[in-house]
């Protein structure tokens, strides 16, 4: 075991030029930043399942449980602000996007190595203002994480700083799009050509594209809505000609995108992981990054169908309800070509392939309870009903949730030159699976019978399948504390991980175990496809 | 990225004219509103607005000399915008 000790001070955890905690936050070494990133999200994650745990025990049994009425909207609120803004969103482009791009693409770093240093202090500096906002002024906001009108501009909790950190947040995450767009552009290897791109890449730039053509809308609307509280121009108030439904085009015009900004690169890994363990060339490549960009693109003109009984125009709801149903295609011809690819191939089940296979399942059933609140016959029925709440979990949790934890056990051993144990890893997957279907298909249930969404108390016919829903929320937790643990554990202590176990045929299994600071002793020459294992001489 | 193009510098007399016809196109705003137009007083001080700032970028933003890939993504994000303020008016044209 001593020799494999010195493992996880090798390649760019050893040399950085500064000692302690600056060799860390004043790095601009990618890999530097995409660890701090991790460590962030997975740390505001913890914070937003714990939130979720106290939601579910409130939610037990009818009546007060466990916090008051106005606790629970804060917990609610903080719940979706933590979970969206500070994990999801930067959870994987930032980390495993900085962590694995720059090498995937044969390049030193990302194209601007200061810019991107500067984006993870940005989202330092706004989680610390969104966190202080808790605490501070009118209290936590009671809003929901949707900020919206009138409510939020009367509301006396400490809104104002809370959207203001989420500004900051946007401004890290525009950034961070800017530097993959120019990376993927213009630092790609010798012999990289469009279509040799690993599609985790392809999903980054897809991604990027949204991050930074919607995201500036997002705090355009914020900063009005500060202004709002501050100068009361009634911008959003009908009785001085403003327009309440106007806020709401504005917020979901970039939350809806952002949705993609979240699902895309957790498709990214998926499609990665899916050949490496089914030891077979990707099926349909090109369809797969082109539906990347299709997504990206399409799911720009969808916002709409969360405003279905806002009072918008009968022939808005058409429209949008029409082109919801145009995101459908590339997101099926995504799984079609998973599935596809697994055929016949030889599959090991291994812990990063076990997520992958569940975010299939669990993303395709978030995806087609989609369409039943994307056509607006259906909606209306459902709208903020527990069915939404099921269903943006499927998707978010059972998709983007998954793939981030696939993306754990697949990329980070080759980070830390040590690996988690592969029993605890199966095991927690085994509960986060069962946990994650009790909680969220019983809450699609509830929706269905008619339980409201964010309502602090229900009537009792409900009690029953709440209670099915907080023993689940246990399960799931337990799970994801093992999950967590296990690669904590195993990563900071575990046995030496070194070469490429699981035969992966993309760049960054051909640089040593942990990754140089440099990435790559000699500029490499790209010969082969990102999933031509033959090309790259994997037996 | 090319010396030519980092290089590039437009001559007083091209800029000057530029910046005569943006000061028309103003004046033209201004009497724009002066006619009784109608619904198409919008449309009239819209267009004017985009020939202007299609002048800025085509010349003050060097945008007519960088690579067609620039121009692409310029078009994109301009395309992408439209598409946000046209769906809006679906609802609000319509409500």
């Amino acid at each position: 075991m001593s020799h494999e000790t010195a493992m996880a001070e090798g390649g760019f955890w050893r040399d950085s030029g500064r000692t302690g905690i600056g060799a860390w936050i004043f790095s601009t070494d990618h890999k530097r930043i995409g660890l701090m990133y991790l460590y962030c999200v997975l740390g505001f994650f913890l914070v937003g399942a714990f939130l979720g745990l106290l939601i579910r025990l409130e939610l037990m049994a009818p009546g007060p449980t466990i916090m008051t009425a106005q606790t629970y909207n804060a917990m609610f609120t903080v719940h979706g602000v933590v979970m969206i803004f500070l994990f999801i969103i930067p959870g994987i482009p930032a980390s495993f996007g900085n962590l694995v791009l720059p090498i995937q693409l044969g390049a030193r770093d990302v194209a601007f190595p200061r810019v991107n240093l500067f984006s993870w202090w940005l989202y330092a500096i706004g989680a610390v203002i969104v966190l202080t906002s808790l605490f501070t002024g009118g209290g936590a906001p009671d809003t929901g994480w949707t900020f919206y009108v009138p409510f939020s501009a009367r509301t006396t909790t400490n809104v104002s700083l809370a959207v203001f950190g989420v500004f900051v947040l946007g401004f890290s995450s525009i950034l961070t799009g800017i530097n993959f767009i120019t990376t993927i552009h213009r630092m790609r290897a010798p012999g990289m050509t469009w279509t040799r791109i690993p599609l985790f890449a392809w999903s980054l730039y897809a991604t990027a594209w949204v991050q930074v053509l919607a995201t500036p809308i997002i705090a355009i609307t914020l900063l009005l809505v500060v202004t709002e509280r501050i100068l009361g121009l009634g911008l959003f108030d009908p009785t001085r000609g403003g327009d309440p439904v106007m806020y709401q085009h504005m917020f979901w015009i970039y939350s809806h995108p952002a949705v993609y900004i979240m699902i895309l690169p957790g498709m990214g890994v998926i499609s990665d992981i899916i050949p490496v363990f089914s030891r077979k060339p990707i099926f349909g490549y090109k369809m797969i990054a082109f539906s990347s960009l299709a997504i990206a693109a399409a799911g720009s003109a969808v916002w709409g169908h969360h405003m279905y009984t806002s009072g918008m125009s009968d022939l808005g709801v058409l429209v949008f309800s029409f082109l919801t149903f145009i995101v459908a295609i590339p997101s099926a011809i995504k799984v079609f070509n998973w599935v596809s690819t697994m055929y016949k191939g030889s599959i090991s089940l291994e812990a990063p392939m076990l997520f992958a296979l569940s975010f299939i399942l669990l993303f395709s059933i978030g995806g087609l309870s989609g369409l039943i609140l994307g056509a607006a016959a259906t909606d209306i029925h459902v709208h903020d009903t527990h069915f939404v709440v099921g269903h943006f979990h499927y998707v978010m949790f059972g998709g983007t949730g998954f793939a981030f934890f696939a993306a754990a056990h697949y990329w980070l051993p080759k980070y830390f030159g040590r690996r988690y144990k592969e029993k605890p890893a199966i095991v927690g997957w085994v509960l986060m699976f069962i946990g994650f279907n009790i909680l969220y298909f019983t809450m699609q249930v509830l929706g269905m019978e008619g339980m409201p969404r964010r309502y602090y108390d229900y009537l009792p016919e409900f009690a029953r399948l709440n209670f099915v829903a907080t023993v689940g929320s246990w399960i799931l937790l337990t799970g994801v504390a093992i999950v967590v643990w296990n690669l904590w554990h195993g990563l900071f202590k575990g046995e030496a991980f070194t070469g490429n176990p699981w035969g992966g045929a993309t760049l960054e299994w051909s640089v040593p175990t942990p990754p140089p600071t440099e990435n790559f002793e000699q500029d490499p020459v790209v010969t082969h496809g990102p999933y031509d294992f033959k090309g790259a001489g994997i037996p | 990225m090319t010396e030519e193009h980092a290089e590039h510098i437009l001559s007083y007399g091209k800029l000057t004219t530029v910046w005569v016809a943006l000061l028309v196109l103003t004046a033209a705003t201004i009497m724009v509103t002066r006619v009784e137009l109608g619904v198409w007083k919008v449309w009239a001080a819209l267009a004017i607005a985009s020939v202007k700032s299609g002048l800025v970028i085509a010349f003050f933003m060097h945008m007519k000399y960088e690579p067609r890939l620039f121009r692409i993504i310029l078009f994109v994000a301009l395309f992408t915008l439209a598409g946000f303020i046209g769906g809006t008016f679906f609802d609000v044209l319509y409500r």
